[in-house]
């Protein structure tokens, strides 16, 4: 099947029909389980995630890629989850905060944020965890001047700022003094 | 965010048949498109996803320069080596402009067409030409701190957003576009449009145009550039004014000069006669204030953007020094150099 | 038994403690008001205005109810009953007027007032249809400019009781005219919006019973259960409202939000569940701070000395309620002065009321106060923390009343040695690096220490695990871990063995979460209840074999610790909790108890003024030809009593400090003041401060024992951190450059025009 046969104007054929009307079979792994999905075109990834899979870890702050509290990790890279429509991902794999540690087995950034009280209301956490994993991979930020620059695209109006930049310093093992 | 169609093209032939119709959207690393679909000011009928198409590559031109493709990521760009080393400005510009997860996403052939952030095409409670032509614009006389001082007209006064598209304007880059008459290659100069009659059409692409790639030219400018922004906080903000400026210096002579605008008009701004004033010149701030006069020429605010033309007129100063002393505003320490 | 074991570990009041519900946020574990799971629920999407005043005249729902998957769409004509008295829609802050009611009616009071709700099983559908609803309204003309409305300004007959009067003293115009040294200049500060990082969001369950539980994004859960009751006819005990987790409020959930009053409206219509999540567009059409402007005039002796202080501000409030702040009271209070007078009056404008944000009235009115201070120093050439030492007053110079406690000369003296402040040029535009221009800049911050009335349950199991619950919230001011270490601290149990509850209508009665009274009020109530706890232990282990702890008249003479407790006099007689509740055959011990005012309270607070103060220092770098500014260094020197958990409380005053930064540089909302609508209603153009903008902040909380002014000597920390710290940043870039800033948040624009 050409992939323009994805085209909802386009017959949709005997192995469409039986799904539900406008909807598009889209293939995701989302921490390291495969789902199987029929879905809308304009469902986005975060809606994906929060209303129909019941992943809620991954935060709404502005459903518009102006504060990051959206931001899950795409094929190991970090993105706004609010910008994506779910389809455009087809055959992707997707990590949440879910999916990078659970109580009692946590990933080195969330005991970190713990441990430098890197957060308040807790809203921003997740989307900022998942920044801090995609900057410590990109490798671009070594000094906490870059770090901050490098997690600006995640707002925190608890303003946790500087313990944040505290606990991301810490896992990758640098002071990152001014 | 209202209901289209999806298709998903796998190459460029494919993507112009399904994006022919006039109401189709490509999309790419969708944050400018989703964005302005949820808040229903793009309402296409069908969505053309391109993000399969063969196009995300960054290859050296035969006889120099080199091919970024329309689907590389900014931030594939920006780190990218050669961009680093020979187009140092086109990597600070990328940087300079939102965060790192939306470089992540956005590709080359996005960023330069994304929509200006003028607040009234954005709310679709208020009247806008731009969005819906005829409406009239609520911006001229209502909030103007972000608006343009150049190149603006009756019917729209917004500004182009991107960072990128300063950097590519000052390296005169050329973009390489696939459409139902065949390719075509505009130099950048000639991508983005003032508003005039038609504030609508912001780039001179036609319908069911797709850019497949921005040629970035032989010339390089590695070392006397520089990309200052300025914003109103540190970063994740768009630019009240930005600068790029690249120059070649030989002999202690400047002998190649580019300067572009950001945050000032509908297109990246610049003026033929601002750069032939430094050609052949010894750096000085006397020339860098008249080659700004040259840039700002006509310039005039809308009350609350009253002044963006101090703002811009030092900033263009600042730049010039910064090029021309080989000291490049930093993206990361954020005192200005 | 007598207890072996040498060093007993005892985490309580003072340890700085972990959040205990860090691994519940980290992991995405806590649950906020829109992520909770209800089977068969509808979405609902809010579709928000476009006029600022008038009538709606027509809404043509067809192509919106032909969307499939669309169940209704909730207007002013079809919704179901609400009550008619607006007495009925009074919520906790009780602010004077007609509450807002969603769907009333057709009159439209503010551009982005919601005028109906689309209902549809997924979201997407929701929102959709909700795109496809085509209002037209009947406008009438509309006043959203402040400088307008000021024609019109106002003190109502009918205050909030929160609102407290300034008193005049002596001749304040006689001395002004007379003073060797005088001050007068217009101060501001620009209209802001609370923008909490979680949208306002309501989760309805309808049972079916004819109870709802209500998942709500707010401040006080009880508050809006009897919000709810009243407002749609509801019994209290048929509602049941939860706010466990709150993804920040700032005081924007102090009042129930309109977008509850849809979702209880659209589940009562269709007895059905229902979510309804603003938008972030839609965070801009409810509560803000008030736009302010507040005029100084300050005289004093050569010296320095001030003998006169003139305050006039006003505020802006909506048309149709009256929201009083107290402006223009902490300068009087604060400073030494004998000839004071105060004005203050509230300007109404076509826009949804203004309310409570993080220290309402104190972060409007002392950092614009701090700033004129700043003004009168360097007319005196004194310098600034000088300045305000010779003006320090050890009362309330307003109140004319001792303080419980005031350590704001320690916070002034160890704030300005952790900055370095000694030695500073007295004149502006003297320190620079390269094309910066560096200025340091003071201020002072005041807010009041309150305490409210709370209850608390505490309940210990046969097994050593103890539970403490309250109905207050945490929304972020770190409640859970407080409630934890209070009860660690009075038990000694290890805060592992402890479950702090709260955010649940059906938990002890306690008052909304705001003001800073949380600590000191939750705290005092979970030590009383676990005190009782203790008294019970106490008579328990009169049952275990042998009687260690005979000796003991009262819980007073022992030392809980370590899951223990010892004789005082004589620790190596102790017993375990555990062994105690054995051995008296209990399986499990639940007190609640109320910690109330009480009459020494009552008397101490008729007498005696009880505040927190701050000291705050601020470093800025300006470019001298751009003027971007750069917030490098601040310190808090913070005087609030006892500091519960020193961890969580510097975080409290991070984040004031980062507000701060937000009022002094970024935080603006832009009116068109012909569409009479906030035009830049959005997290990318509203600016809050991004992690670039935030450098070195300190953060020193000051030893103040202060046994009176609450049970605890806890003085809350939730507002203090904000105060002034604007005020300091003005005063900085002053000192930088030589320009004078009267106006906030200090742009760009300001300094390059």
């Amino acid at each position: 099947m050409s992939q323009a046969a994805l085209s909802l104007k386009d017959d949709p054929g005997p192995a469409l029909a039986s799904r539900p009307i406008g909807t598009l079979p889209v293939r995701l792994t989302i921490n390291g389980e495969d789902h199987a999905l029929d879905l809308e075109p304009w469902v986005t990834l975060l809606d994906l995630l929060r209303e129909r899979l019941h992943l809620t870890g991954t935060k709404k702050g502005c459903d518009h890629g102006q504060c990051g509290s959206c931001t899950v990790l795409v094929d190991g890279t970090r993105l706004n989850a609010c910008l994506k429509l779910a389809v455009s991902l087809d055959g992707s794999e997707v990590t949440t905060i879910e999916g990078l540690g659970q109580p009692g087995n946590l990933h080195p950034l969330q005991a970190a944020f713990i441990e430098h009280d890197a957060f308040q209301c807790g809203y921003c956490t997740p989307g900022q965890i998942c920044s801090a994993v995609g900057l410590i991979a990109e490798g671009h930020a070594h000094t906490r001047d870059e770090v901050r620059e490098q997690m600006s695209g995640n707002l925190c109006r608890c303003g946790a700022y500087t313990n944040i930049a505290d606990a991301i310093l810490d896992v990758m093992g640098q002071e990152g003094r001014e | 965010m209202i209901r289209f169609d999806y298709a998903r093209p796998a190459d460029v032939a494919e993507a112009l048949r399904d994006g022919a119709d006039a109401q189709a959207a490509y999309l790419a690393g969708g944050t400018n498109l989703v964005d302005l679909l949820k808040e229903n000011v793009a309402r296409p009928t069908r969505v053309v996803d391109i993000t399969r198409l063969p196009l995300s590559g960054i290859a050296e031109i035969e006889g120099g320069g080199l091919r970024l493709g329309a689907l590389a990521t900014n931030t594939r760009t920006a780190y990218d080596e050669r961009v680093q080393a020979d187009y140092p400005l086109l990597s600070s510009a990328i940087l300079a402009g939102a965060t790192a997860q939306l470089r992540n996403a956005a590709t080359n052939g996005g960023n330069i067409n994304q929509r200006t952030r003028c607040y009234y095409f954005y709310d679709v409670g208020t009247p806008c030409n731009k969005r819906s032509p005829g409406q009239g614009c609520a911006a001229i006389g209502g909030v103007t701190r972000i608006h343009a001082i150049l190149g603006a007209s009756h019917q729209c006064i917004a500004t182009h957003p991107s960072d990128m598209a300063v950097g590519l304007a000052a390296l005169e880059a050329q973009v390489r576009v696939a459409g139902p008459g065949g390719e075509r290659v505009i130099p950048f100069g000639d991508y983005h449009r003032l508003p005039g009659d038609e504030p609508w059409r912001d780039t001179t692409l036609q319908p069911g145009e797709l850019v497949t790639a921005i040629d970035l030219p032989p010339e390089t400018f590695p070392t006397h550039y520089t990309y200052l922004k300025l914003r109103d906080r540190l970063s994740y903000a768009f630019a009240l004014v930005s600068v790029a400026v690249a120059l070649r210096l030989e002999a202690g002579r400047i002998a190649e000069a580019r300067i572009a605008l950001g945050g000032v008009a509908h297109k990246p701004w610049r003026r033929p006669e601002a750069e032939a004033l430094l050609r052949g010149q010894e750096p000085a701030r006397d020339l860098f204030g008249a080659a700004a006069d040259a840039l700002l020429s006509g310039a005039k605010g809308q009350g609350a953007n009253d002044f963006k033309l101090p703002l811009a007129r030092k900033a263009i100063l600042r730049a010039l020094e910064q090029a021309a002393a080989g000291t490049p505003q930093s993206q990361t320490d954020k005192r200005i150099a | 038994m007598p207890d072996t074991r040498q060093t007993p570990i005892k985490v309580g009041i003072g340890t700085p403690l972990s959040r205990v519900d860090g691994v519940d946020k980290v992991t995405g574990q806590a649950l906020y008001a829109a992520e909770y799971v209800v089977p068969g629920m509808l979405h609902g999407v809010i579709v928000s205005g476009r006029i600022a005043k008038g009538r709606i005249a027509v809404i043509d729902e067809a192509a919106a109810r032909a969307v499939p998957g669309v169940a209704e769409v909730l207007t002013h004509r079809n919704r179901p009953h609400v009550a008619w008295r607006d007495s009925a829609h009074k919520d906790e802050l009780s602010i004077p007027g007609d509450p807002f009611v969603a769907l009333r009616d057709d009159r439209i009071l503010f551009s982005g007032q919601p005028v109906a709700l689309v209902l549809a099983d997924s979201f997407e559908a929701a929102r959709f249809a909700a795109s496809l609803l085509d209002v037209t309204y009947e406008e009438e003309p509309h006043n959203v400019d402040f400088d307008l409305s000021l024609a019109e300004k106002t003190l109502p007959l009918w205050k909030r009781k929160s609102f407290h009067a300034p008193k005049s003293h002596g001749d304040a115009d006689t001395a002004y005219a007379e003073a060797d040294l005088r001050h007068e200049g217009e101060y501001r500060l620009a209209t802001e919006h609370h923008n909490p990082m979680e949208m306002h969001a309501s989760t309805v369950h309808w049972h079916g019973d004819g109870t709802i539980t209500v998942y709500d994004k707010c401040q006080g859960a009880q508050g809006v259960r009897d919000f709810i009751a009243s407002s749609f006819g509801f019994r209290s005990k048929d509602v049941r409202v939860v706010n466990a987790y709150v993804g920040g409020a700032f005081g924007s959930g102090l009042r129930p939000q309109y977008q509850v009053q849809l979702a209880v409206l659209a589940a009562k219509h269709l007895q059905r569940s229902v979510r309804v999540v603003m938008t972030r567009q839609q965070m801009f059409t409810h509560v803000h701070r008030p736009q302010a402007i507040y005029s100084i005039k300050l005289g004093a002796e050569r010296t320095g000395k001030l003998t006169s202080m003139i305050h006039d501000a006003t505020t802006s409030t909506s048309r149709f309620e009256n929201n009083l702040e107290d402006v223009v009271t902490w300068g009087m209070i604060n400073y030494a002065c004998l000839n004071m007078r105060g004005e203050y009056t509230v300007a109404p404008r076509d826009t949804y009321t203004s309310s409570d944000m993080r220290a309402p009235g104190a972060a409007t009115g002392m950092t614009l106060f701090e700033i004129a201070m700043d003004e009168l120093a360097y007319k005196a050439k004194v310098d600034p923390l000088e300045f305000r030492l010779l003006n320090y007053s050890d009362e309330d110079a307003m109140n004319r009343q001792p303080f419980t406690s005031k350590a704001l000369r320690e916070a002034y003296r160890e704030g300005a040695a952790a900055f370095g402040w000694q030695g500073r040029p007295i004149e502006p535009r003297q320190m620079r690096d390269g094309r910066e221009m560096i200025g340091w800049g003071v201020a002072t911050g005041i807010w009041d220490a309150q305490f409210s009335k709370t209850s608390a349950r505490a309940t210990l199991l046969a097994d050593g695990r103890l539970e403490v619950a309250s109905a207050t919230a945490d929304i972020g001011t770190g409640t859970y871990t407080v409630m934890t270490l209070v009860a660690a601290d009075t038990l000694g149990i290890a805060p592992e063995r402890i479950t702090s509850r709260l955010g649940d209508s059906d938990l002890p009665t306690a008052p909304v979460e705001g003001g800073s009274w949380g600590a000191a009020s939750t705290g005092a109530a979970v030590q009383l209840a676990c005190r009782s706890v203790a008294e019970r232990l106490l008579k328990a282990a009169a049952k275990v074999e042998g009687q260690p702890l005979a000796a003991a008249s009262s819980i007073d003479d022992l030392v809980f610790a370590d899951g223990r407790m010892a004789l005082r006099a004589d620790p190596g007689r102790s017993v375990a909790i555990i062994d105690a509740m054995q051995a008296a055959g209990l399986d499990r011990i639940e007190v609640e108890e109320t910690a109330a005012t009480g009459l020494r309270g009552l008397v101490s607070q008729a007498r005696k003024s009880r505040k927190t103060h701050s000291a705050v220092f601020a470093e800025v770098r300006v470019d001298e030809e751009l003027g971007q500014i750069r917030v490098t260094r601040i310190v808090s020197a913070i005087a609030a009593g006892r500091i519960i958990n020193p961890k969580t409380s510097r975080s409290q005053i991070l984040g004031g400090v980062v507000m701060g930064i937000g009022m002094a540089l970024h935080e603006e909302t832009l009116a068109d003041l012909r569409l009479g609508r906030w035009m830049n209603h959005n997290y990318a153009e509203y600016h809050i401060p991004a992690h670039a903008d935030i450098h070195d902040i300190e953060v020193i909380f000051v030893d103040e024992p202060d046994p009176e002014v609450t049970p605890l000597g806890v003085k809350g920390l939730g507002e203090i951190g904000i105060i002034s710290v604007a005020g300091a940043i003005a005063n900085a870039i002053f000192h930088a450059t030589g320009q004078r800033h009267r106006s906030l948040p200090i742009t760009l624009d300001k300094l390059v025009a």
